[in-house]
């Protein structure tokens, strides 16, 4: 194992769960590469190759206008999600780009004091670069749980 | 809290809060409505193409069998066993030969007939049915199946109307138009609504709300209501469609050229591209939302189509399924634009998001408010059935009570 590559992909998905849990949204896209894509579909849709997406982008660009649309425009009651992620697993790696894949569990707390499990499933990724410069070429997040309760505003 | 006619005032424009917490009318709705002569979306026939193919959703909350059986034709009947009530089908999609009951074994054939039940005849002559029991008289309880350009709906009642008659020519002719070619699934989304079904038919059947609720559209000057476009409102009041277009099919290209870019450049969109629709229905409609009655919405926004049926899930609870698709003959840059626009429906839709949240103010909202009454009066009184050149109005809503309350008997 390269202990130096699974440390830096740790510190990664540490940032990238942080800035999301903080509220610091206007970072999120800068985990993403320039053309990098962003999925979030169900275990089912993915299972049976169905390329639909609950939030789907291909750009970077993409993610900032989803930023922008939940400062400016969308409107949700006042909620904070807390990322659980574990089992950060480096799966290969071929032409500067690492594959992995790690489990994640989102709880959702809402102003009004209601607390759910939100979200759970796993990401599975290919990253470029090292350090500081890596970015996620592609983050699929898919649900185990195929059901959204009302809304999904902040991503995963 | 009251489910009697008492409580309804004699004209359309007034709905008492009970009705989305009221478990009587709940029931009755299931047996009144969903299981009475209406047509009830189930899913789309391109999810069960192949003989002995089954898909499995609800008509209100009777869990049901949607199948293709060894003749090609299509089936419908209750997914729940006439034995103990288990239900037969636990997956949602599936292939089978013959549906079997995990309980004891009670075995059926893909139209819903009984075709066997183990240990019938007992174990060496001891136990068993007795020698009345005839399997024949304990099918499925099956649905009339009717099959409208790949929708697929059914009932339980005899005495529902053809669904050409049902629907009524004004809205069959835009069903039709959305349902052009042979359909091709692109994914599933499930969304959990905290509110009562009726009040997200409520939101789906209100043009009003589009510019002021969803501020994605304000804010960044996608449409307004402004924008040409209306309703149509069906001959009975109980199904519609709201709708939107480019200024004129004249000049669908000047407009491309000049207004949509400009309203980018107001948007300062990052990666504009979700605008980059392509008018495949040649008629310049940009979005047409169309409801049938009971829970059925039939969905184009630009090049994003899904069909949504909405389920009660207990009375203050419901599912809003999202079933998305396109055509067999997409290629791959049509189909880059429709997963691209999903962005705008959806749980996280930049243009839905707010529409499962709403139900759940409304139903937090008048909890205890009992026989108090809301106002649904934007745009008149009454129910005219049509087309209307405003969007500033209620009369879709008007127009679901209406019906609901012919059916009810309120």
């Amino acid at each position: 194992m390269d202990t130096a590559l699974q440390l830096e992909i740790e510190n990664l998905y540490a940032r990238y769960v942080h800035a999301i849990d903080e509220d610091r949204l206007e970072e999120w896209p800068g985990f993403f590469a320039e053309d990098g894509r962003y999925q979030i579909t169900t275990a089912e849709n993915h299972e049976r190759s169905l390329p639909i997406g609950i939030f789907f982008a291909s750009s970077r660009g993409m993610l900032q206008d989803r930023v922008s649309a939940l400062r400016e425009a969308n409107i949700y009651e006042p909620q904070r999600y807390r990322h659980l992620v574990s089992s950060i697993l480096v799966m290969g790696s071929e032409g500067g780009i690492v594959r992995t894949q790690a489990n994640f569990q989102v709880i959702r707390s809402m102003h009004d004091g209601a607390m759910d499990l939100f979200a759970t499933g796993r990401y599975l990724d290919r990253i470029v670069g090292r350090g500081p410069a890596m970015r996620f070429a592609e983050r699929l997040v898919i649900l185990d749980n195929k059901r959204i309760d009302t809304l999904l505003a902040i991503p995963i | 809290m009251s489910s009697s006619a008492a409580s309804w005032p004699s004209g359309l424009t007034r709905v008492p809060y009970h009705v989305y917490s009221d478990a009587a009318l709940a029931r009755r709705e299931q047996t009144t409505l969903f299981e009475g002569p209406t047509w009830n979306f189930l899913c789309l026939e391109a999810e069960i193409p192949n003989i002995n193919d089954f898909a499995t959703t609800h008509v209100g909350e009777t869990p049901v069998i949607v199948a293709r059986g060894p003749d090609g034709n299509i089936n419908g009947f209750e997914n729940r066993c006439v034995h103990r009530g288990a239900m037969l089908c636990l997956k949602s999609h599936g292939n089978a030969r013959r549906i079997s009951c995990v309980y004891h074994n009670w075995v059926y054939d893909l139209k819903g007939n009984l075709t066997s039940v183990t240990f019938q005849k007992g174990i060496n002559g001891k136990g068993g049915m007795p020698a009345d029991f005839e399997r024949g008289k304990h099918g499925l309880r099956t649905m009339r199946i009717a099959n409208v350009n790949g929708l697929l709906f059914g009932t339980f009642a005899v005495s529902a109307p053809p669904i050409e008659e049902y629907l009524g020519p004004e809205i069959l002719k835009r069903v039709k138009r959305v349902m052009r070619e042979k359909v091709k699934v692109l994914g599933y989304i499930d969304q959990a609504l905290p509110s009562n079904w009726k009040l997200y038919m409520e939101n789906v059947k209100d043009p009003y709300h589009a510019s002021l609720l969803h501020t994605f559209f304000t804010t960044f000057k996608l449409n307004r209501l402004s924008q040409p476009g209306g309703i149509v409102v069906s001959q009975s009041g109980a199904h519609h469609v709201s709708y939107s277009m480019l200024e004129g099919r004249d000049k669908v290209s000047e407009y491309e050229k000049t207004e949509l870019r400009a309203k980018k450049e107001d948007y300062r969109l990052a990666d504009p591209s979700i605008l980059d629709g392509v008018d495949e229905f040649g008629d310049g409609i940009t979005l047409q939302i169309l409801a049938v009655f009971p829970n059925f919405i039939l969905q184009q926004i630009q090049n994003a189509l899904a069909v949504r049926k909405v389920l009660p899930k207990g009375v203050g609870k419901s599912s809003l399924l999202w079933t998305h698709f396109g055509f067999v003959d997409d290629d791959e840059k049509l189909t880059g634009l429709r997963l691209k626009q999903s962005n705008l429906v959806g749980p996280a839709g930049y243009i839905s998001m707010e529409d499962g949240a709403v139900g759940g103010f409304i139903q937090r909202g008048v909890a205890g408010a009992g026989d108090t009454q809301e106002i649904i009066e934007m745009g008149g009184h009454g129910v005219d059935s049509g087309v209307h050149d405003t969007r500033a109005t209620e009369m879709p809503i008007r127009g679901f009570w209406k019906e609901y309350r012919a059916r009810m008997g309120l």
